[in-house]
């Protein structure tokens, strides 16, 4: 158990890494890109989603804040089925499920997805959610202190660590073939579709894959039977 | 200027914060049928993959250059090859570093 947890703790602590050199470069780009402070914070704080952030302080400095809420907006819409797919770790109280749904972000949900059962579960959603959400933040002031005197996130290879940690944590699932079907067919589907849709889209569109799958293995009026409860 | 920015980080944080909470609460008033249930972690790892797979070659709707799938292929590797979680992080970010270093793009 001691083993377990001093693993999950070791990778947790190279994600927030990971996580606050991203922030710090969020933070000195937004900053150089002329937007105030106060905004560059509230963003990490509020928002606490990377991929949205940055396209946000893009559009907003390039003066349109319409295009940025709304590419924002349908880049963070993935959050609902992350919701649906995580929602047995934040148990029945409001208090934390208020508070677990902010820290909802693609590390915590796929670290909480790697894990084999309930409690390891929620162990690694929250650590995760709570210390990237540290970790993003300090990043976040840091990159603003240092705005014009960090060099290019790009040369650092910072860039490749996303993914390739998104699949690292993905890995023990994609070691099964469905999982991996689907895996692949939404990747695929979604690569395709980015030249041609806005942000935020291609990536919502891999789901299209599974709901085909699902149909076609359980039958039409199964797969549609989603109601709601009086 | 001040105004629209204070509306922009209100709607944006409002609207995602519905996003994540919504899900959380809709997983209790949906009466999901079963296999539906069981497919929601599968629809994660679908949306995860997808994320993964576009940040890793896409940048701005275009290609992503060699240097950073590069990177992220041999951190994959590495992770198939059952590497700690750090260690495919950091052979991913040096690998492409260091692509970039020796002028690949």
């Amino acid at each position: 158990m001691w083993t377990l947890d001093r693993a999950l703790v070791r990778d947790v602590a190279a994600l927030a890494a990971a996580s606050a050199f991203v922030g710090l470069s969020y933070g000195a780009i937004a900053v150089a890109a002329g937007l105030p402070v106060w905004f560059v914070v509230a963003m990490s704080l509020l928002v606490f989603a990377g991929g949205a952030q940055f396209i946000a302080v893009g559009l907003i400095s390039a003066g349109n804040p319409v295009a940025a809420v709304l590419a924002g907006l349908l880049l963070n819409a993935r959050h609902l089925p992350f919701g649906l797919a995580v929602a047995d770790v934040m148990g029945k109280g409001w208090g934390s499920r208020l508070l677990g749904s902010h820290l909802m972000v693609d590390e915590s949900v796929a670290f909480a997805l790697a894990q084999p059962d309930g409690t390891r579960r929620r162990r690694a959603y929250w650590l995760t959610g709570a210390t990237l959400f540290v970790a993003w933040n300090t990043g976040t002031v840091a990159g603003i202190a240092l705005a014009g005197s960090v060099g290019d996130p790009a040369s650092f290879g910072l860039d490749a660590a996303f993914p390739a940690g998104l699949l690292a944590l993905l890995m023990t699932t994609l070691r099964q073939s469905r999982p991996r079907r689907v895996a692949l067919v939404g990747a695929s589907v979604a690569v395709l579709a980015t030249p041609l849709l806005p942000a935020g889209l291609p990536v919502l569109l891999a789901l299209v894959g599974l709901g085909a799958r699902l149909t076609e293995r359980t039958g039409r009026s199964e797969g549609h039977e989603i109601r709601q409860k009086e | 200027m001040a105004v629209s920015l204070i509306v922009a980080v209100v709607v944006l944080a409002a609207g995602t914060y519905a996003f994540r909470l919504g899900g959380v609460l809709l997983r209790d008033r949906l009466r999901l049928p079963e296999p539906v249930r069981e497919a929601l972690p599968l629809a994660a790892v679908a949306l995860l993959a997808a994320l993964a797979a576009t940040a890793a070659l896409t940048q701005g709707g275009g290609f992503a250059g060699i240097a950073r799938p590069a990177g992220v292929l041999v951190g994959t590797l590495a992770a198939w090859r059952k590497l700690p979680f750090v260690a495919v992080v950091a052979i991913a970010a040096v690998t492409t570093a260091l692509l970039r270093l020796a002028g690949v793009a």
